[in-house]
C-alpha cells in the first residue's frame, strides 16, 4: 500500500468508528491524533503516519469532508505552532505526554514571545529565566498572546543569560498557564474584543524537563515555531476569490445602488491584485511540491496583509455613511479566532493588525530584501554587544 | 485548449516547466546574448528596417522557435503555448527588436485558428512565418469593436493610424465587407515608418487605397480567428513583459549592491531595500499571472479572456512601476541614454499601451466577476 492509500483508509477509520457528527469533539480529534493523521508527517505513535506533509491534505479531505472540525480553527498556536516545535525539540517522554491533548483540544496553546520592549526584535527580549535546582524561575511581562486566558500551556522564550549576545541568551520553555504566579488579562483591541492578552509572570516556575531544546539555543528552536506562523497565516486560499476579496465582491453584488464606475475600477483593480497573489501562492506550493521552494513564497505574508487592508478600505469607501456605524463595542469573551469577525466595519479595523501581526511589513521587507534577494543588512547598534549593554526603551 | 487545435504535446501541471522549456529557455537566452546584446539593439534602434533579418531567420529557422505552438497538421512541432511564452520572456528581456508581437503574437496565432482548411497559400505563408524567412503585423480592433477598414472583397480601404510591425512583408487585417466581418492578408498599402517612443518596436501608418487583398476567412471564423491572435497575442506580450521587468529587477539588484554612498552600499538603506522588495513583489505577481494565462490558453483550466485580462492588467502596470522604479534606483544615471534603463522604460509604456490597457482590461475583469456577482451574505454591514 503506498502512502496516499495509508493515509486515506487511517482517516476514513476515524471517520467510520467516531463519526464526527455524533461523537464529541475532542473524542473524534483524539481518535484522529492515534490514527496518525493529526499530522500526517509526525511519527507513528505521536499523532502521525511518519509520511510526506503533503498527505496531511489527503486525511483532511476525508475528515472535514465527514463533518470533522479543523482542530487549528480552535487551538491554532497548538496545532500549527506548538505540535512541531515539541515534537522536534521536547526531552525524554514529554512530546508524548504533550501532544494528544492537544490534538485533541483539551489543551489549548500560546505562545509567549513578544514584549512591551520587544516586538519586531523579539530577540531582545527580557523575561529572565533563572536556573534553581531542577528547575527555572521565571519573571516578566508578555504581549500579544492570543488565547492566554484558554490556555493550558504556553510556548515560552525567555533570557536565561543577560551577559551573552542577545540571540545567545535565550531559552525556549514549555510553561503550564495554571502554575502560580502566572496572571492573564485580556489587551482590547481598537475592535473593542479582546482576542489577545498581557500575561504577567512573577517567580513561575518550570520544571527543567519543561525546556525544549539546549539551555541558550532558545533563538534556533523559536525558529521552528516562526517558520510554522508565517507558512499558516501567509498562505492564502487556493480558490478564487475567499477572503477579504470575495467579502468585497459579496457587498459590491448586494449593494447596486453603491455603485459607481469609479468604485467599481477600483474594486476590479483589487480584485485583479488578489488574484495575482493567489496565482503565486500556488505557485509556491508548486515549488515547494516539487522539493525547491522558490523566492516567490516570501511575499505572501506583505501582500495579503496589505490587500486585506486596501479591501476593507474599499468597502469603508463603497458604503459611504453607513460604514461609520458599528455592532458593538462590548467586550465579549469568545472562543474561536473567527468569531471576533463581525461586520465589514470591525473587519476594517481588525485587518489594520495584519501588517503587523506574525512580523511587521516593515521587517518583513528587510527579509525580502536581504535573505531573498541578496541586499546587504542595515547597520546595526546592536551588533557585538552582550544583551544588557544593549539601549532598550 | 479553449478555442484551437488540440496539441500533441503533453502538457505539464500549471507552473511546473520541463526540463526542455528550461532548455529553450537557455538557448534562447545564449542566442541574444550573443546577437541580441544592449550594443546591437542600440545600433538596429538606428537602422531603417529596425531590426536584423538574419537573426530573425535564425530564430525561426536553426532555433525554430517563432511558432512553437502551431500544431504538426499545420506543418508546426505541436509544442504548447507555455513553450512560446517562455520564448517571448526572453524576447521581452533582451528587447528584441523584429516583429516579435506582430508576427509571433498576432499573426501566427491568427493563421492557425483558421486551420487546416485555409488553404494552400495561408498554409505556405504560415510555414514562413514560422520559418522567419517573411514576417507578418495584424490589425484588428480590440474587444470586438467594429474594424474601420472597409473591403469590396478582394481590395481594402482605410487609414490604419499605428500598426505594430507595420512595416512587414504582409498584413492581416480585419475589415469590414460586402459579407460583413472578413480577415484579409495584403501586401499592399502606402506603409509609412511613424517615429516611436520605444524605438526597439516600430510602427507603421497604413494607407489602404484599394490595396489588392486575399480573403482569409469571414463571418465567425474571422471572428474566432481575430480572439484566438488576441488571446495569445496578450499571454506572449505579457510573458515579454515579465522578462523586462525581471532584467530591471536584475539591474536594479545589481546596482543597490554596489553603488557607494554614505559610505555604504545603498542597498543597505532601508528606503532603497524595501522599494526593490516591492518591485520583487511586482515581478512575481506579473510572472504568475503571465504564465497562469499561458497554461490556461493550452488546457482550458480558466475563462480565457479573464486569464488574459487579469496578466495584461497585471503585466502592463507592473512594468512599468518597476520601470519607474528602477530609474529611481539607478539614480541620475538612469536617467541618462547611455544607460539600457530607458530602454525598457519606454518598452514598459508602449506595451501597456498595446492590446488593451489595463484600464480596458479592468474594465473586461469586471464584467465578467463584478458585473455577474450574486451576493451571499458572507459581508454582514453593522448597522450601528
Amino acid at each position: 500500500m503506498d502512502d496516499s492509500a495509508r493515509v486515506e483508509k487511517a482517516a476514513r477509520q476515524v471517520v467510520e468508528t467516531h463519526d464526527p457528527k455524533k461523537v464529541p469533539l475532542r473524542e473524534f480529534l483524539g481518535a484522529c491524533y492515534d490514527a496518525g493523521v493529526s499530522w500526517v508527517h509526525f511519527p507513528e505513535g505521536l499523532g502521525g503516519l511518519g509520511v510526506s506533509r503533503g498527505l496531511q491534505a489527503v486525511a483532511d479531505e476525508i475528515l472535514q469532508g465527514a463533518g470533522g472540525m479543523n482542530p487549528f480553527a480552535i487551538n491554532p498556536i497548538g496545532h500549527g505552532m506548538a505540535a512541531p516545535t515539541v515534537l522536534e525539540h521536547a526531552q525524554g517522554d514529554l512530546a508524548a505526554q504533550l501532544l494528544r491533548p492537544l490534538a485533541s483540544t483539551e489543551h489549548i496553546w500560546c505562545q509567549l514571545f513578544s514584549e512591551p520592549g520587544a516586538g519586531s526584535d523579539l530577540a531582545g527580549l527580557a523575561t529572565s529565566a533563572v536556573k534553581d535546582g531542577d528547575e527555572w524561575v521565571i519573571n516578566g511581562q508578555k504581549v500579544w498572546t492570543s488565547l492566554a486566558h484558554r490556555a493550558r500551556y504556553a510556548l515560552l522564550l525567555a533570557r536565561s543569560d543577560p551577559d551573552a549576545f542577545k540571540h545567545k541568551g535565550l531559552t525556549y520553555f514549555v510553561m503550564d498557564m495554571q502554575a502560580p504566579g502566572v496572571e492573564t488579562r485580556p489587551l482590547r483591541q481598537m475592535t473593542g474584543q479582546a482576542e489577545f492578552n498581557e500575561v504577567y509572570m512573577t517567580d513561575v516556575r518550570i520544571p527543567d524537563s519543561y525546556r525544549l531544546g539546549a539551555v541558550g539555543d532558545g533563538w534556533r528552536v523559536a525558529m521552528t515555531t516562526l517558520m510554522n506562523e508565517r507558512s499558516s497565516i501567509g498562505g492564502s486560499s487556493s480558490v478564487r476569490g475567499v477572503g477579504a476579496i470575495g467579502d468585497a465582491v459579496d457587498l459590491w453584488a448586494a449593494r447596486p445602488d453603491l455603485r459607481t464606475p469609479v468604485l467599481r475600477d477600483k474594486l476590479a483593480a483589487l480584485w485583479t491584485k488578489a488574484e495575482a497573489q493567489r496565482l503565486t501562492d500556488q505557485r509556491a506550493r508548486r515549488s515547494a511540491g516539487a522539493g525547491s521552494p522558490g523566492p516567490e513564497g516570501s511575499i505572501a505574508k506583505v501582500v495579503s496583509a496589505e490587500l486585506n487592508q486596501a479591501v476593507y478600505a474599499f468597502c469603508m469607501e463603497l458604503l459611504g455613511p453607513e460604514a461609520t456605524l458599528y455592532g458593538d463595542y462590548t467586550l465579549r469573551d469568545i472562543g474561536r479566532m473567527e468569531d471576533y469577525r463581525g461586520g465589514v466595519q470591525q473587519r476594517f479595523l481588525r485587518a489594520q493588525a495584519n501588517t503587523i501581526e506574525g512580523g511587521t511589513s516593515d521587517v518583513l521587507r528587510n527579509v525580502i530584501g536581504e535573505r531573498v534577494l541578496g541586499l546587504p543588512g542595515d547597520l546595526r547598534a546592536d551588533s557585538g554587544k552582550p544583551w544588557k549593554e544593549i539601549p532598550r526603551g | 485548449m479553449a478555442d484551437t487545435a488540440v496539441q500533441e504535446e503533453a502538457l505539464s501541471p500549471e507552473f511546473v516547466f520541463t526540463s526542455e522549456q528550461k532548455d529553450l529557455r537557455k538557448a534562447v537566452r545564449e542566442l541574444l546574448a550573443d546577437r541580441a546584446d544592449e550594443a546591437t539593439v542600440r545600433a538596429l534602434m538606428e537602422t531603417g528596417s529596425g531590426y536584423d533579418p538574419q537573426v530573425w531567420a535564425r530564430l525561426g529557422g536553426e532555433l525554430g522557435v517563432l511558432g512553437l505552438a502551431v500544431p504538426e497538421e499545420l506543418g508546426g512541432v505541436g509544442g504548447t503555448l507555455v513553450d512560446q511564452a517562455v520564448v517571448a520572456e526572453e524576447f521581452g528581456a533582451a528587447l528584441l527588436p523584429g516583429p516579435v508581437l506582430g508576427t509571433v503574437g498576432l499573426a501566427i496565432p491568427a493563421l492557425v485558428a483558421l486551420g487546416a482548411g485555409a488553404g494552400s497559400e495561408t498554409a505556405e505563408l504560415l510555414e514562413a512565418l514560422v520559418a522567419g524567412t517573411r514576417t507578418a503585423a495584424f490589425a484588428a480592433p480590440e474587444f470586438g469593436a467594429a474594424p474601420q477598414v472597409t473591403s469590396t472583397g478582394d481590395a481594402l480601404n482605410g487609414t490604419l493610424s499605428q500598426v505594430v510591425d507595420g512595416g512587414a512583408d504582409v498584413l492581416i487585417v480585419a475589415a469590414t465587407g460586402p459579407d460583413g466581418l472578413g480577415l484579409y492578408a495584403t501586401e499592399g498599402g502606402e506603409r509609412s515608418r511613424l517615429s516611436t517612443l520605444d524605438q526597439t518596436r516600430r510602427q507603421a501608418r497604413v494607407v489602404l487605397d484599394g490595396a489588392p487583398a486575399r480573403l482569409l476567412a469571414s463571418g465567425a471564423a474571422a471572428e474566432k480567428a481575430i480572439a484566438h491572435a488576441q488571446r495569445v497575442g496578450g499571454v506572449l506580450l505579457a510573458a515579454e513583459q515579465v522578462g523586462g521587468a525581471q532584467r530591471l529587477l536584475d539591474l536594479s539588484l545589481a546596482y543597490a549592491n554596489t553603488r557607494l554612498q554614505f559610505g555604504r552600499k545603498i542597498g543597505s538603506f532601508q528606503a532603497v531595500k524595501h522599494r526593490i522588495a516591492d518591485m520583487f513583489v511586482l515581478v512575481e505577481h506579473a510572472r504568475s499571472t503571465a504564465y497562469h494565462a499561458a497554461w490556461a490558453l493550452q488546457d482550458g483550466s480558466d475563462d480565457p479572456d479573464l486569464a488574459v485580462s487579469v496578466a495584461q492588467a497585471t503585466c502592463s502596470e507592473n512594468y512599468q512601476k518597476v520601470a519607474a522604479d528602477t530609474v529611481q534606483v539607478h539614480g541620475g544615471i538612469g536617467f541618462t541614454w547611455e544607460h539600457p534603463t530607458h530602454l525598457y522604460y519606454k518598452r514598459a509604456v508602449t506595451d501597456a499601451a498595446l492590446l488593451g490597457s489595463a484600464a480596458a482590461h479592468r474594465d473586461r475583469i469586471a464584467a465578467l466577476v463584478l458585473d455577474t456577482a450574486e451576493p451571499t451574505g458572507r459581508a454582514t454591514v453593522a448597522q450601528g
